[in-house]
């Protein structure tokens, strides 16, 4: 059995209900080099895999806020025109109106890293340097009470940073 | 008076309270008889021959490149809001109360963007595949376009459609504030499935990461049956390449999931173990219940069903035979059937459904109703072929809480008042 056959009858077993055969390829991909794919493998899971080399603290990050991010996220992320950053922590139970930020809500820190890096500022996406993102981040989670202000996030310190609504999520079955 | 030549039975067959007719009326060629003989115009008499418009006496305008919509249908157009401070990130809406059947053309169909509409060089556009593959591959999309191509009409709809109807008071708006974030196109292209075999897909991969080249780099994960179901990479929309509004060159089509993790100018999927917790499906596309808990990866956008007419701004003429209309579908599989009720609920009559019936796209549905010029309260209510049915509001509600904007899919309400105006109401 070829590999290609082998493939084959893993995923029609991994798809249950999808009974259509795969049409044969006429397999057109370019192979793509770790040094191609470099600029492009932006996303950072909760393991921080794949976090640049860099550093940053909150003292830093503060220049970067006031310089890339007051005007839409106002002062200490206190939010407007666009999203509150900072703040809300214990508003999400029962019968509270609920603050959604970066510190009462988002379940990974890897993920500010993320979404920072690859789509702030709105205006110009992409154009912090590792260390600047790192620092913008490590004032976020210090405004939250997340970090001290002495911390410094780096590749090593980021994914072990636990946000306070970890455990919020609970994965979604229908009909629950 | 004229009599009507068929025997036909004095009243047409009532399905459901205040005026809601046999779904087969306009089958059977009834509507004679549910209209009656005092349905004849009045102005019979008035003798004026029918004018010869300038129109039919001199020749029309000349071919264009590109059709556009006739100027007299000018407000068949979307609506839309940019997030302030910015002119391309927001939403716009279709005009569902001005059409019908069940494919919105391709200028019509909603959009979302998160940071506006990239305009891709499509000659410059690569997708990439890598993370858990033997071989990681790019595509340019002369390459895809030798692929064999695959067609699906699915719709697309919004996670945060209709959640207006999650406030305490009804808004006073219509169809295409309310529910415009929903519409339906045949997207062809490249099963992922077929993508992923080129690379060679690792058995520990689980989900992937599918990444959009606009500048907000959007991104969700996906659990890897479903981009080895029925996923595609999507490169043209009801027949033409696909609108830069809708991902041009490529986009991903997801059919039933919710609409943000279709995403648009697709420029890479990685496969992963476990999914990359992106920032629209943790802080964003998730649904926060009453015990603080949120639920995390609705993808599928459950069964639903809205009237789009009569509705708010289409005020009711005279008293008489009506065709309510609508739309209804299931991200969970077909539509069974759909139920409509000119009272509030209290009753309700079987739609007729409207062929093609297909799992993941929209079926408009039909019921002819008689209004007596009085007070009625029209809903709807959809069942898929899983059983499940649409839900009321209240119950909506209830068993989820009103603390998200994401996936309504209660039953809504248009009240129509003496003399015809309709309103959005709670009922």
């Amino acid at each position: 059995m070829s590999t290609r056959n082998t493939l084959l009858a893993a995923c029609s077993a991994l798809v249950v209900g999808c009974g259509a055969a795969l049409a044969e390829s006429p397999n057109l991909g370019k192979a793509a080099s770790p040094e191609e794919i470099a600029s492009w493998d932006i996303s950072i899971g909760p393991d921080g895999a794949g976090l640049p080399f860099g550093s940053g603290t909150p003292q830093q990050g503060e220049q970067v806020y006031l310089a890339k991010c007051l005007a839409c996220h106002g002062e200490k992320g206190s939010g407007k025109p666009s999203d509150q950053l900072v703040g809300g922590q214990g508003s999400l139970g029962p019968g509270q109106a609920p603050v959604k930020t970066v510190g009462s809500f988002w379940p990974y820190a890897t993920t500010v890293f993320d979404y920072v890096r690859r789509a702030m500022p709105l205006n110009e996406s992409k154009s912090l340097r590792d260390d600047e993102v790192y620092a913008v981040v490590a004032y976020i989670l210090q405004l939250n009470g997340v970090i001290g202000e002495n911390d410094t996030i780096d590749a090593q310190t980021l994914p072990a940073v636990r946000m306070p609504n970890r455990d919020g999520f609970v994965r979604f079955s229908r009909g629950k | 008076m004229r009599k009507n030549k068929r025997p036909m039975p004095s009243e047409p067959e009532q399905a459901a309270g205040n005026g809601l007719l046999d779904r087969r009326l306009f089958l059977t060629g009834g509507v004679a008889a549910a209209i009656g003989s005092a349905a004849l115009p009045d102005n019979v008499l008035a003798a004026e021959a029918l004018p010869v418009e300038p129109w039919m006496k001199t020749p029309g305008s000349p071919f264009v490149p590109y059709g556009q919509p006739s100027r007299y249908a000018s407000k068949v157009a979307r609506i839309f809001a940019s997030v302030p401070g910015t002119t391309g990130t927001g939403a716009s809406r279709t005009p569902h109360h001005l059409l019908d059947g069940m494919i919105t053309p391709n200028g019509l169909h909603f959009e979302r963007h998160h940071s506006g509409i990239p305009d891709i060089n499509p000659e410059a556009h690569r997708l990439l595949i890598h993370g858990l593959v033997k071989r990681p591959l790019v595509y340019t999309l002369d390459a895809l376009m030798r692929y064999p191509m695959e067609s699906r009409i699915a719709f697309i709809e919004c996670a945060g459609n209709s959640a207006l109807l999650y406030q305490k008071e009804p808004a006073p708006l219509g169809v295409q504030p309310i529910h415009g974030l929903l519409s339906c196109a045949e997207w062809t292209g490249v099963r992922v499935a077929t993508l992923l075999e080129d690379a060679g897909v690792d058995p520990r991969a689980q989900w992937i990461l599918a990444e959009g080249a606009d500048a907000s780099g959007m991104s969700r994960s996906v659990p890897l049956a479903k981009a080895m179901g029925d996923a595609l990479v999507a490169i043209y929309q009801n027949g033409e390449p696909v609108r830069p509004s809708n991902g041009y060159p490529m986009r991903l089509l997801l059919p039933g999931y919710e609409g943000n993790a279709n995403v648009k100018w697709l420029r890479r999927i990685k496969l992963t173990e476990g999914p990359t917790m992106t920032k629209d499906e943790t802080s964003k596309y998730t649904i926060l219940q009453n015990d603080g808990k949120s639920l995390q990866f609705c993808f599928a956008q459950e069964a639903k069903s809205v009237i789009t007419r009569p509705s708010p701004g289409l005020t009711m003429g005279a008293p008489g035979l009506y065709e309510i209309a609508g739309l209804a579908w299931s991200g969970y599989g077909q539509i069974a059937k759909v139920e409509v009720s000119a009272d509030g609920g209290a009753s309700w009559a079987l739609a007729a459904l409207q062929e093609p019936v297909l799992p993941m796209a929209v079926t408009r549905f039909r019921s002819p109703w008689r209004w007596d010029g009085g007070p009625a309260t029209l809903q709807s209510r959809a069942t898929d072929d899983s059983g499940y049915v649409q839900p009321s509001r209240s119950k909506l509600i209830a068993d989820r809480g009103a603390r998200t904007i994401y996936h309504f899919n209660g039953i809504a309400s248009w009240g129509v008042a003496q003399g015809g105006e309709v309103k959005h109401v709670y009922a």
